[in-house]
């Protein structure tokens, strides 16, 4: 076998060594009742050109890009990413490396990470980020217990507008700790309902998605204001972030505490994962936050060079009073997103974001003037809610035979919204595709 | 002795990002424009992030010198304690990168989702067959992940008994997440101590198993290397109270078809995709850690599960029993697919083999570092052996020094500090991806270094020299953290 | 690692068995982290302290003092109610290695049971616990 390379030679020679007679006989400390009696029920190994067939046939049979036309976001986004980007990630170097506690043999990931956190505390509009937690999902719910040990309290308020599977990974983390979670309504603008703040007390954060799971872009200066009087911090949570290339970011706008999901960045969407938590604060509260965080500092030379730092708030150090249990991160995948950062640049990520609203806008007016209602009117970025008519699931099941993947229902989510879609229309979506779906929806 | 692996060679210096590129500079091909512009509200509108413009050759001369400056298991030997830096086989990086698994959208219809659901369902079936366990999730993100789900398992088991317990047993060998994660569910960790031999006594667990424990968290294989050859009776002990056992089995490579995890006590256990099976470190993650429990646990696997009906593959989430999710997502699938490509191409004989070649390394290399380290616990190990500086404290040499030279020779330090029961640990595991001859270079230059300790403990405060940059002043970066540029 | 014999110990401080020092100055007690204390932690790069008027009860953690790679909790070694915490600690927590008993103090507390400051160790028995505990 090709990773294991003693041949039977070094195995007798290294046997001798050991004091033992056969590899069986390496394991005298195993009690006979704890072992396997027999061999393990597995397929028998194959070779790397069976092994390639037989994946070849999974791959195939799945529905991506570019055979199929999709017009569907929801916390994963089509986006393009660049060959210069793929190939530079698949460099051993940074592949095969281990998690960087040795700097000094470790600066490239040392590096390569603090210009991630650096990246991503300027769109994000915040002091600094972390190295990543795992997804969009894990980060928030981070975020609100962060919010909880920082002021001490017991209750968090988040947005019903905030992706569904989110809040749900959120009542996960939160529910054995007891905190209490309320949740915040949505108005007919397809924005949060911020009503219900006004009875409420002891509140350790309000959270919010901007852009919003129906696409629309949350207030959050008000947000902010309403959470900053009630002594409660604002988590601004995110699925798109390539809408800060456009929109104000959650930094200028009040937030405390700012986590979403970073794949539209340069990683693939991999049915779902791995993909990035971005996590970001202001140095007031650094000593609180989870994860890994990279340091500029200088060697015995006084050369610049770069190590993890604040360790003490992590679980190697601190234990069970650490700021969170991780360990492994996502941190390819961060390497990944400060790559393709690097590559389209602030100038290419004000056109990109541009054309992705620039097109969604565009399939938006096409609906509308094909008679479909927009169902919010605040403004998007590149997903929104369209109301189609009872029914429309045929349509879908058709569009789907034609390759098209004509958005999200969002009855399972919304069950009052039962006949709404979610669209989403990135850079990836020409001209043609669109007018295709509205040719097809039509009819 | 040969000429040494570790050499010095022209690397280049690299800037930041930010103190390159010129404003205007392009390293994206921007898809055509094939719309009007579109108004946009000139309130919400912003600046756009101050990132830096670079060409796409800026780009990737940067992060072409940032890899030189890094180590990784295709340069040489990783002998990490406890993280199994087995070879990452580059067949697995081909199947990831299949477009049919990488462009795949989580929220299609099933009916166009199979292969990624076919493969999920399978990968559980094999982990859960390696283990001897009935059921899996494969939805934690890494090890930490699958410790919390095991401990939101536990949780659930005893809340749907009707009882609240408090506490968790924690051996003092256990992995800092482990008391991290339990204590996310709210248990509070109750330490217990082990033997002279390096293993827990049953009745050191008696003494503090009570009806208001939860459980226990082991981890065996244990981080000193040995097998918690009390596990069955340790196992009885809990369980007659009450209690559930959670097994971290991070160690896991020790023992794949040796050991039948299943018959020993053990009812919630995680594994580390990127550890036992192959999957690269990425320098910090992506991992994965998939969480194997007995029947009575299945009920409170986080959801939505695969199933499978009429040879059709679907995700449910008809658990109402079940902790609820971890991720926003299915798991790390794209780090699922190498484990599963690995599984396959190994076979059930080239598991167990690994297993047991991965014991004989670290026995060999216990055998011949014995009398030049310090061997706390001179016993068979598993897959990795724990020394510690004590013969080396007399010439005021540490064993954080020691490591610190074996990178001038080519090699990643073990694993040090860790576990904290063994004052100046030094924990190596070498896998089994690792031949005869590059283990006894290894065992040479721990032998050089040894002697280096003796006749020369200038070079091994001041190590190393070799690499990109020398000792970083780690006080000024946490009393005056610069965490961005 | 300084030897037992190589420690400052000033006479003028009682002790404390987890090794933080009291000093009776009129009315209140200073209290910081003695020489072993800061010998066995390394260079400090932060102090938690508590806020002013703040009351712990003897032997409650009162904060925490971190090193690189190690947290240490800080216990009150009388009960009372805290006057004053160092704010120079913030900018300068090498100030404990440093100027351990002096500049590099932590708390004042004003006392609230006479008799807890019986407890503590004079320099002698704080040495001999010392010397028993290696």
């Amino acid at each position: 076998m090709r990773y294991l390379p003693h041949t039977s030679e070094d195995i007798t020679s290294m046997l001798a060594e050991v004091g033992v007679d056969d590899l069986d006989g390496l394991f005298p400390t195993i009690p006979e009742d704890c072992r396997y009696r027999d061999e393990l029920n597995l397929p028998e190994p194959l070779t790397e050109w069976e092994l390639n067939d037989r994946m070849g046939a999974l791959s195939d049979s799945m529905a991506v890009s570019p055979e199929y036309k999709m017009f569907i976001g929801a916390g994963s986004y089509e986006h393009y990413i660049p060959a210069s980007v793929s190939n530079l990630l698949g460099r051993s170097e940074f592949v095969t490396s281990y998690t960087p506690y040795q700097p000094e043999i470790s600066q490239g990931t040392l590096q390569a990470i603090y210009e991630y956190q650096t990246l991503t505390a300027r769109l994000l509009g915040m002091e600094v980020a972390n190295a990543s937690i795992y997804d969009g999902a894990s980060a928030l719910a981070e975020a609100l217990l962060m919010a909880l040990r920082i002021t001490r309290k017991r209750k968090v308020a988040i947005s019903s507008l905030i992706h569904p599977f989110y809040r749900r990974v959120v009542q996960t983390y939160l529910e054995p700790s007891g905190y209490e979670i309320v949740e915040l309504p949505y108005l007919d603008d397809g924005r949060t309902d911020l009503s219900r703040l006004a009875g409420m007390d002891d509140l350790a954060a309000v959270a919010v998605q901007s852009p919003n799971f129906f696409g629309c872009i949350e207030n959050l200066k008000e947000i902010g204001e309403m959470a900053h009087e009630k002594s409660a911090l604002l988590v601004a949570s995110f699925t798109e972030p390539l809408a800060y290339g456009l929109f104000k970011n959650p930094g200028s706008q009040g937030a405390d505490i700012v986590c979403g999901e970073g794949q539209s960045l340069g990683i693939p969407q991999s049915f779902g994962g791995p993909v990035l938590g971005m996590f970001a604060s202001n140095m007031k509260y650094v000593r609180s936050m989870p994860g890994r965080l990279v340091g500029k500092t200088t060697d015995l030379d006084g050369k610049r060079g770069f190590v993890l730092t604040l360790a003490t708030r992590e679980q190697h150090i601190r234990r069970e009073k650490a700021t969170s249990n991780i360990c492994t991160n996502n941190s390819l995948c961060a390497l990944a997103a400060a790559m393709y950062m690097a590559s389209i640049g602030g100038t290419g990520m004000r056109e990109l974001a541009k054309l992705n609203y620039d097109k969604s806008e565009y399939l938006k007016s096409e609906l509308k003037k094909a008679g479909f209602k927009i169902s919010f009117e605040s403004p998007t970025f590149n997903e929104f809610v369209v109301e189609f008519s009872a029914g429309f699931e045929k349509t879908y099941e058709r569009l789907l035979e034609k390759k098209i993947v004509a958005g999200l229902p969002l009855a399972p989510y919304y069950p009052e919204l039962s006949s709404h879609y979610l669209l989403c229309v990135t850079e990836t979506r020409t001209r043609e595709d669109i007018d295709a779906l509205v040719r097809e929806v039509k009819s | 002795m040969k000429e040494s692996l570790g050499t010095s060679g022209l690397i280049l210096n690299e800037p930041l990002l930010w103190e390159k590129g010129k404003k205007g500079r392009r390293g994206f091909s921007l898809p055509r424009r094939d719309v009007e512009f579109s108004p946009l509200n000139e309130e919400l509108a912003g600046e756009g992030p101050d990132f830096p413009d670079l060409s796409e050759v800026d780009v990737v001369r940067h992060y072409t010198r940032l890899s030189t400056w890094n180590f990784g298991v295709d340069t040489g030997m990783y002998p990490l304690g406890s993280c199994t830096m087995k070879y990452n086989p580059k067949t697995n990086e081909r199947q990831a990168g299949l477009q049919g698994f990488a462009g795949a959208h989580p929220l299609l219809p099933a009916g166009l989702s199979q292969g990624t659901l076919k493969l999920m369902f399978e990968l559980e079936q094999y982990l859960s067959e390696i283990t001897g366990m009935d059921a899996v999730t494969l939805q934690p993100a890494a090890g930490a992940h699958g410790e919390f789900t095991g401990m939101l398992v536990i949780y659930a088991y005893h809340k749907s008994k009707g009882q609240r317990r408090s506490k968790i047993i924690v051996p003092d060998t256990a992995h800092g997440t482990n008391p991290a994660s339990a204590m996310l569910c709210g248990y509070q960790s109750v330490p217990v101590k082990s033997n002279e031999q390096g293993i827990l006594s049953p009745e050191a667990v008696a003494d503090v198993m009570d009806e208001d424990t939860a459980g226990i968290m082991v981890t065996n294989p244990n981080t000193l290397g040995l097998f918690e050859e009390n596990i069955k009776k340790i196992a009885e002990i809990v369980h007659a109270k009450g209690g559930l056992v959670y097994c971290d089995g991070a160690n896991m490579n020790a023992v794949m078809g040796i050991v039948h995890m299943g018959e020993i006590g053990i009812d919630v256990l995680h594994l580390n995709l990127h550890k036992t099976f192959s999957t690269p470190h990425g320098g910090g993650g992506p991992g994965s850690g998939p969480v194997c429990v007995k029947k009575h646990l299945e009920p409170f696997l986080p959801v939505p599960r695969v199933v499978e009906e009429n040879g059709k593959y679907l995700l449910s989430e008809d658990f109402p029993q079940s902790v609820g999710k971890l991720q926003a997502f299915y798991g790390n699938f794209g780090v699922m697919i190498k484990a599963y490509s690995y599984i396959l191409s190994m076979g059930p004989g080239g598991l167990k083999k690994a297993s047991q070649l991965a014991v004989l390394n670290a026995n060999y290399i216990k055998e011949k570092l014995k009398g030049v380290f310090h061997l706390p616990y001179d016993r068979p190990c598993m897959h990795e052996c724990v020394f510690s500086d004590e013969f080396q404290n007399a010439d005021k040499v540490t064993t954080l020094d020691m490591v610190k030279r074996l990178m001038d020779y080519g090699y990643h330090p073990p694993t040090i500090y860790f576990p904290l029961v063994v004052h100046g640990s030094i924990m190596i595991e070498p896998t089994e991806t690792e031949s005869k001859e590059d283990i006894d270079l290894f065992i040479e230059a721990l032998k050089a270094i040894a002697d280096e300790a003796k006749k020369n403990p200038a070079l091994l405060h001041n190590a190393p020299s070799r690499c990109k940059v020398r000792r970083l002043d780690e006080t000024t970066a946490a009393r005056k953290p610069c965490l961005a540029g | 690692m300084k030897e037992i014999s190589q420690l400052i110990l000033p006479d003028d401080v009682r002790y404390a068995e987890d090794h933080e020092w009291a000093r009776p100055e009129g009315e209140t007690v200073r209290v910081g982290i003695d020489d072993y204390a800061q010998d066995q932690l390394g260079d400090v790069v932060f102090v938690e302290l508590p806020q002013v008027g703040d009351t712990f009860a003897k032997d409650e953690e009162f904060g925490t003092v971190e090193s690189v790679k190690a947290v240490s909790e800080l216990y009150m070694p009388i009960g009372g109610e805290i006057l004053a915490v160092n704010t120079a600690l913030e900018e300068s927590p090498e100030l404990v290695n440093s100027d351990p008993y002096d500049g590099g103090w932590m708390i004042e507390i004003i006392p609230n049971n006479p008799d807890d400051w019986d407890a503590l160790m004079t320099r002698d028995a704080y040495i001999e616990a010392l010397k028993g505990g290696k």
